[in-house]
């Protein structure tokens, strides 16, 4: 797996490059990757109406990485499930990809890739039939559907376990395969629910550089939600901070720290603890 | 590895698909569920015998116990006992299957095949299709095993009486495969299919026919739609066709099956299609 990324080595811990445009000649269409109004979410519980989701709105740009925070129970993982249909809104409206959320879910399923925090492997399943079967659930035809899973397998580093059970596969291995999984279908929009939560460090590094290979190579649009700073830090171009089912803080990793650091030289995570007030830092924010 | 991806971007139709493709995806998602499911099941080599190990073991240790017995009906014994054990295992398989979606749900399996054009339903009946299969293969193995006992029944018999069990099994399956989707943990879901099956399986008149019971008996257990189920299979193991018992069994288990699949139609749908369902 080591060599799989080695020309991009260079970039780990350097500049994140800047987002390609959509290449060939035909020119895209003005329009963003995800459009959220008002987006919200509440629960109706037994004890009461819990809400969720607050209204958010957000605009996503084509090709964009998005690091989207919070504190536990902020809100993130609602919004994700919603953005990818599995959730109904209780307000609001979005368009992803280009499809309205709640009008088209069935063409919004067909333009991304969702991982879910827990994966969605079968541990017994092999590592091709989880391919093939994700190609075929994608509507394509078998012979294409088997093509597919090589070509996926090739670019993930997964050639030589197609055959192996997924049970089989390392914590890295089984989470690039859940990518590769949710690249089947050229996804415009990729979600990625804190995809490295319980990882080593090299498999977290070489997960970094995936996700920014994946941008760069297809212009993907990578919508991630993550606990770990320095990973947002490292990989997102525009970072959203939401609190209690709100926005609470937008803008790039630096404009981040400068704004909403204590000081000079301050980190991502010393910006997020006062933005969240759970850090020591208790100063008012004005967003 | 680490050749270039792909840059070709997926065709997405923005026009509405005819019916006639709606009803091929349809088709097609289904076998796609049903040929997953059946290569697990086909990779766990002991979950076909585990799952019928019950009705065997009642077949093999509690069937010759009734041979000499006047059970109050036509016909011998096990051409009434056999009957009872294919539809016990169509109950006990049959609402326990909702385990393994329950078990995909947690993994994420579900989830993820969610977020693609997969129907809702085609994934409950591919699951279902999977489920009749197997029980059907089960019920084969028991009447072949009861056939060795000393069971006797034409072969039309045995072919209507296995059509009786894929209804049913059907219908359970669908309906365990709904519930599946409403319950979180398996511990729940084991409770309430274990709290619904027990009663239900004494109150079908399974192991010893209904005749037996004294008149309340009789009466609680026809409101027990597996009992038609059950006498009517021993109907047609007599070589009985045209007999009302049979009619009723055919309307109640048809009946049956057509509310479960509505009512699993409705679990399945709801299912975090609302705020309802925390995420």
């Amino acid at each position: 797996m080591d060599c799989d990324f080695a020309i991009d080595c260079a970039s780990i811990g350097g500049m994140t490059p800047p987002p390609t445009p959509e290449p060939g000649p035909a020119p895209s269409p003005p329009r963003a990757a995800l459009d959220i109004r008002a987006l919200s979410l509440t629960y109706a519980l037994k004890s009461g109406p819990v809400q969720a989701v607050r209204g958010i709105d957000l605009t996503v740009p084509r090709g964009e990485i998005l690091g989207f925070l919070g504190p536990n129970g902020a809100g993130k993982t609602s919004t994700l499930r919603m953005l990818t249909t599995l959730l109904r809104p209780t307000g609001g409206e979005a368009q992803v990809a280009g499809h309205d959320l709640l009008a088209e879910p069935s063409a919004v399923r067909s333009c991304i890739g969702y991982v879910a925090q827990t994966g969605g492997l079968d541990p017994a399943c092999g590592v091709r039939e989880e391919l093939v079967t994700q190609a075929r659930l994608h509507r394509m035809p078998k012979q294409a559907a088997r093509h597919r899973a090589e070509e996926l397998a090739g670019e993930l580093g997964l050639t030589g376990l197609l055959d192996r059970p997924t049970a089989a596969l390392s914590g890295g291995q089984r989470r690039r395969l859940e990518i590769a999984l949710g690249l089947v279908n050229h996804p415009e929009v990729l979600f990625l629910d804190e995809p490295t939560t319980g990882l080593d460090p090299g498999s977290r590094a070489e997960l970094w550089e995936l996700v920014r290979r994946i941008r760069r190579e297809r212009g993907t649009t990578v919508f991630l939600t993550t606990h770990y700073l320095d990973e947002a830090d490292a990989l997102a171009d525009r970072i959203v901070v939401v609190d209690g089912g709100r926005t609470i803080a937008e803008g790039t990793p630096e404009a981040l720290k400068r704004t909403h650091g204590p000081g000079p030289g301050a980190s991502l995570q010393d910006a997020f603890l006062a933005l969240t007030g759970r850090g020591p830092s208790h100063e008012p924010v004005a967003v | 590895m680490g050749t270039a991806m792909t840059t070709s971007t997926a065709a997405v139709a923005t026009t509405p698909t005819p019916p006639l493709d709606r009803f091929r995806h349809f088709a097609a998602d289904i076998g796609l569920i049903f040929g997953r499911c059946l290569r697990a099941t086909l990779r766990s080599k002991t979950n076909m015998l585990f799952g019928m190990l019950q009705p065997l073991l009642f077949l093999s240790l509690f069937g010759p116990l009734l041979t000499r017995l006047d059970l109050g009906v036509d016909g011998s014994s096990w051409q009434t006992f056999v009957p009872g054990v294919l539809v016990q295992l169509t109950l006990l398989g049959g609402s326990y299957v909702g385990l393994g979606l329950l078990v995909e749900r947690n993994t994420g399996v579900v989830d993820r095949m969610r977020v693609t054009p997969l129907s809702p339903m085609a994934m409950l009946l591919g699951r279902a299709l999977r489920d009749v299969v197997q029980l059907v293969v089960q019920s084969v193995l028991l009447i072949l095993l009861g056939l060795a006992f000393g069971l006797r029944a034409p072969l039309w018999g045995i072919v209507v009486g296995l059509a009786f069990v894929a209804v049913l099994s059907g219908a359970l399956a669908a309906l365990s495969h709904g519930l599946a989707m409403r319950i979180a943990t398996p511990p729940e879901f084991a409770a309430v299919a274990n709290t619904a099956v027990m009663p239900l399986m004494l109150l079908s008149g399974l192991l010893l026919p209904m005749s037996l019971a004294p008149d309340w008996l009789e009466a609680v257990s026809r409101a027990v739609p597996f009992r038609y189920t059950a006498d009517a299979v021993r109907d047609v193991f007599r070589g009985e066709l045209t007999t009302g018992t049979v009619a009723a069994g055919a309307a109640v288990t048809v009946g049956l099956a057509v509310l479960c699949l509505m009512a699993a139609t409705r679990l399945f749908r709801g299912t975090g299609r609302s705020g309802a369902e925390r995420g």
